[in-house]
């Protein structure tokens, strides 16, 4: 059986004294799919600032590769939201792609194989014409898939995504899912959503994050789990445009 | 010729004397510091506004009363004549870049208070060392501009400052533009962010302190902003946007001393009416072309 490629161990973190996660095991393996969901406040944003190595745990430890977050550094491509960038800022999509090659050297200099990598990741998202496309002129869709080229041309073999689907339309939201489906066949993926709805269609399994995590597999993801997770009375609507010809499917 | 025109043509004649009479070094001095300046106000204005700092450039610019005032106590009072209001400037500008890179990193949700304090704070403690300096001392010449004050030592130490940032740019631009862009990101490549943005704030207090002889402490920030933020509204990259910029900012320059000798008016404040006449045109100009969408 392969190794876990990220081993989280006995992790508490608190801000201010506030426990936000507490005493957390989590293990994710080669080509694993994740959502990570849970309430506002619940410790998502917290965790994956964790992996990333932007915050310092508290207790127990992060290994990724048997390194610490800030050493594995490189194998972690980042996609943010592409809703907190500056909608003006005068950037083209290579520019921002091209922002995966720097920290190699000192200046920062892109080299031509930087800019090669670049124009490769964003074919990968099918955006090689758009290239030189002010990303200020892109849609929402294209955007978000810049900003996963981006993560792409890092080169590194996890991929974690932060709400990449919200403000995208339904369409775009789909296209989104298509494409880490495809990536997942050589990479990890790791996406923070409040969207449970796509879920069980795609990833393997559910991290539920309330200041505790519990892992899931998708399969049990009902509106019970839901309940549970997000601390209240809830009713969850289910639109299945598959197999609810007649209407939403109450849980 | 019609009567305007003749007078235009009057006009036009008595500002060229005005600026190759060598009885008037200050006029040509004035323009000459403004066109040079252009470059270094395109280049760092356009990263003080996409990276949205100008609070905290506004927080520098006004600091530096307090190095005016020193300097100047330190030279009438203890004696220390090389230590001139200038040298005093350049000190507390690049100071209060170091005390705000830190206070950006560490102070979270107090940042707004801190850059309060160090703004207002330090005008007043430039005050106080203004009044305790015996002799009169006009304060206005470094709050609103004076270009009588522009010495051709000036022009060389602007033309250095040009020079400096074109290089430091040209070295770092694509890091810098990362850090605007998105700073969490560009820390996560393994970029020294804390490091770059101490280096932006600094080449952003150097070149407030050089140009507050032009338009003064109160409105150096505008002259700052103002024309990168129109070049924003046009510019399809940063490098187009600090061309733009310097284009800009030497345009409100010349056609400001221009219509300050005409209307003899104060320069500072003409060169910041027209930039923010323009920057209003410009939103105006924007929302028709974009319909309003944001």
């Amino acid at each position: 059986m392969s190794e876990a490629v990220i081993t989280i161990r006995g992790l508490g973190f608190a801000y201010d004294e506030m426990p936000v996660l507490t005493n957390v095991d989590l293990d994710i393996w080669p080509q694993d799919s994740a959502c990570i969901v849970g309430p506002n406040g619940g410790g998502k944003t917290t965790l994956v600032k964790l992996m990333l190595g932007l915050l310092e745990p508290n207790h127990g430890s992060i290994l990724i590769g048997g390194k610490t977050p800030a050493e594995a550094r490189r194998r972690i491509g980042y996609v943010p939201q592409y809703a907190r960038y500056d909608a003006c800022f005068p950037i083209s999509a290579q520019e921002v792609v091209c922002m995966a090659r720097l920290g190699s050297s000192f200046s920062g200099r892109y080299t031509k194989q930087d800019k090669q990598a670049a124009l490769e990741a964003l074919a990968a998202v099918s955006l090689a014409d758009l290239a030189q496309r002010p990303f200020s002129a892109l849609s929402g869709g294209q955007r978000q898939r810049v900003l996963i080229a981006r993560a792409l041309a890092s080169g590194g073999d996890i991929l974690i995504l932060d709400e990449p689907t919200a403000s995208l339309d339904r369409e775009s939201e789909q296209e989104l899912l298509a494409l880490l489906a495809k990536l997942n066949q050589e990479k990890i993926i790791l996406m923070v959503t409040h969207e449970t709805g796509f879920s069980s269609t795609f990833f393997k399994r559910i991290i539920c994050v309330n200041n505790q995590v519990y892992v899931h597999p998708t399969s049990a993801l009902t509106g019970e789990l839901i309940r549970e997770m997000y601390g209240g009375d809830l009713r969850m609507i289910r639109h299945d445009h598959r197999c609810c010809p007649e209407g939403h499917q109450h849980d | 010729m019609t009567t305007a025109a003749a007078l235009k043509d009057t006009n036009m004649t008595e500002l060229f004397a005005a600026l190759t009479d060598p009885d008037l070094p200050f006029l040509r001095y004035g323009l000459l510091t403004g066109l040079l300046a252009s470059i270094s106000f395109g280049i760092i204005g356009t990263f003080v506004v996409v990276r949205r700092i100008s609070y905290i450039a506004g927080a520098i610019s006004h600091c530096i009363l307090a190095g005016i005032g020193g300097g100047l106590y330190l030279q009438t009072v203890a004696g220390i004549s090389w230590f001139t209001p200038m040298t005093g400037a350049v000190i507390v500008a690049l100071l209060s870049a170091v005390i705000l890179a830190q206070v950006s990193r560490h102070a979270g949700q107090r940042e707004d208070s801190i850059i309060g304090a160090l703004w207002s704070g330090g005008m007043s403690i430039g005050y106080l060392f203004i009044a305790a300096t015996p002799g009169y001392f006009d304060p206005n010449s470094y709050l609103f501009g004076n270009i009588l004050l522009i010495t051709k030592q000036d022009i060389f130490f602007v033309a250095a400052l040009d020079l400096v940032i074109l290089a430091v740019v040209g070295i770092f631009y694509n890091k810098l533009l990362a850090i605007c862009f998105d700073e969490e990101y560009t820390l996560l490549r393994g970029v020294r962010t804390q490091w770059l943005h101490l280096l932006l704030l600094c080449l952003t207090a150097l070149t407030i302190v050089l140009l507050i002889r032009i338009v003064g402490i109160i409105m150096v920030i505008a002259l700052l902003t103002l024309p990168a933020a129109i070049a924003g509204n046009f510019a399809a990259s940063i490098r187009q946007m600090m061309l733009l910029a310097a284009f800009f900012c030497a345009a409100f320059i010349t056609t400001g001393l221009g219509a300050s000798f005409y209307l003899n008016l104060p320069s500072g404040s003409v060169i910041i009416v027209l930039a923010t006449g323009a920057y209003l045109l410009s939103l105006a100009l924007d929302r028709k072309r974009t319909g309003g969408r944001t």
